[in-house]
């Protein structure tokens, strides 16, 4: 059924019960987030895409689109909460971007710059959660991850469909744990689509390190803003 | 800090030729820059020469008061703009940053260090005890006959428990974050300040990785 909402005071034509993130995106507004990935059930995690709807804060990946409906994207309050968000998460775990294997393709150092973050408003909590190299393949990296579960449900074992990856414990002892049996029963495709799906660099596949210069990494050669407009992720 | 007079002296209190009237008084006129460089590894005083034949300009305004090439331990007057790099490690690093804040009107954090700890912060994820004993004790690079020392003295400023972020000590009033930030961006924010505009990084130049 076509509708029409409005989105920053600009009417917009579309079909009914398509999620608000991909309409944006389809009209050339950016929405940043860490947790959708187009084409993919949404998981609503990181709330990162949180906009104004009809003067309420709603995640637009989880929000579907319906007749009348009033976004507000371009908005002060919005970009403040998009941006504590990400500070939240920076403050959070540890993540130092100039050590780190996933810099330059990482998609939270990439919706930081583009959420224009300096410095978290938040005290840094160095959290403390070991790491996990057991694994074949992959290497887990657990301080940096932000419980975003998008490895918990897309990347399962290709046989059994069981999940690899799960979260065990709750609130602040909460970690991303790996089923070493499952996971080294993966391809090293499977593997690097694992570290490229992660949107930190928690996990991190063996043997690939620093793999492109800096000026020639994912993010540099094209942005995330425009990737996310192309309809690309 | 040591409590005992020594017979030291600084070399910022050694007899100096002054300057001439006319020099003096153009300098004075100028805005006071300091810089002050706390727990880092001086990278972004590097960077801050980066900004190379852009500074010629930018010295018609501004006047360098201390810098980390200088032999200045606190600066003698009152600055306008401070930049800190480098974040809080150690007690003198504390009572630096408060000094510096009591006597700059703006404060900047410059890279990481001064705004999340950096690469010092590493060390937050073990304890100080560890952390010595790693350095100092059971060093694997010791060699077998070495003496087990743990450097103690007076003058050696007491090491905190865990490193700091500066905003977490005293308030800062701009950040500029970067692993070091670019010559360019410390331009920016010193341009903008000197020329008395509101204090705008824009998003390319905007770097921490």
């Amino acid at each position: 059924m076509s509708i029409k909402i409005t989105i920053d005071g600009k009417e917009i034509e579309t079909q009914a019960g398509e999620a608000l993130i991909n309409v944006a995106a389809d009209n050339g507004i950016f929405i940043p987030r860490l947790c959708y990935m187009r084409g993919k059930p949404c998981l609503g995690t990181c709330r990162v895409c949180s906009v104004k709807v009809n003067g309420w804060m709603a995640a637009s990946c989880a929000t579907p689109v319906y007749d009348g409906m009033n976004v507000e994207v371009d908005d002060p309050e919005v970009k403040d909460m998009q941006k504590a968000l990400v500070e939240n998460l920076f403050s959070e775990g540890t993540h130092n971007c100039p050590s780190c294997e996933k810099s330059g393709r990482c998609d939270l150092q990439a919706i930081a710059y583009e959420t224009d973050m300096m410095v978290s408003r938040f005290p840094y909590r160095f959290t403390e959660r070991k790491r996990d190299n057991a694994a074949e393949l992959i290497w887990l990296e657990r301080d940096r991850c932000i419980f975003c579960q998008l490895c918990v449900h897309y990347i399962r074992d290709e046989k059994t469909g069981q999940k690899i990856f799960s979260i065990s414990g709750r609130g602040p002892s909460s970690q991303i744990e790996i089923d070493k049996t499952l996971a080294d029963k993966m391809t090293k495709e499977q593997a690097r689509e694992a570290s490229d799906i992660c949107p930190v660099g928690c996990i991190i596949d063996k043997e690939r390190g620093f793999d492109h210069a800096i000026g020639v990494r994912k993010y540099e050669i094209s942005s995330i803003r425009e990737r996310i407009l192309k309809g690309e992720q | 800090m040591s409590s005992i007079k020594k017979n030291e002296i600084a070399s910022y209190e050694l007899p100096a030729t002054q300057l001439d009237e006319k020099s003096r008084k153009a300098r004075d006129e100028k805005i006071q820059i300091a810089t002050i460089a706390l727990c880092g590894c001086w990278g972004c005083t590097l960077s801050f020469l980066d900004m190379d034949e852009k500074m010629i300009d930018l010295f018609d305004k501004i006047a360098i008061t201390r810098s980390s090439f200088s032999d200045v331990k606190r600066i003698p007057h009152r600055c306008a703009i401070g930049f800190v790099e480098g974040g809080i490690a150690n007690e003198e690093n504390i009572e630096t940053l408060i000094h510096f804040r009591e006597n700059c009107d703006i404060l900047i954090s410059v890279g990481a260090c001064a705004i999340w700890g950096g690469v010092p912060a590493m060390r937050n994820l073990v304890s100080l005890e560890d952390c010595f004993k790693e350095a100092y004790l059971e060093s694997p690079t010791m060699l077998p006959e070495q003496e087990k020392i743990l450097p103690f003295h007076e003058d050696l400023p007491p090491i905190t428990n865990k490193v700091y972020p500066c905003h977490e000590i005293v308030k800062m009033d701009y950040f500029l974050p970067g692993c070091p930030p670019d010559g360019d961006a410390i331009f920016k924010v010193l341009d903008d300040l000197a020329n008395g505009r509101e204090v705008d990084l824009p998003r390319e130049i905007n770097r921490f990785d």
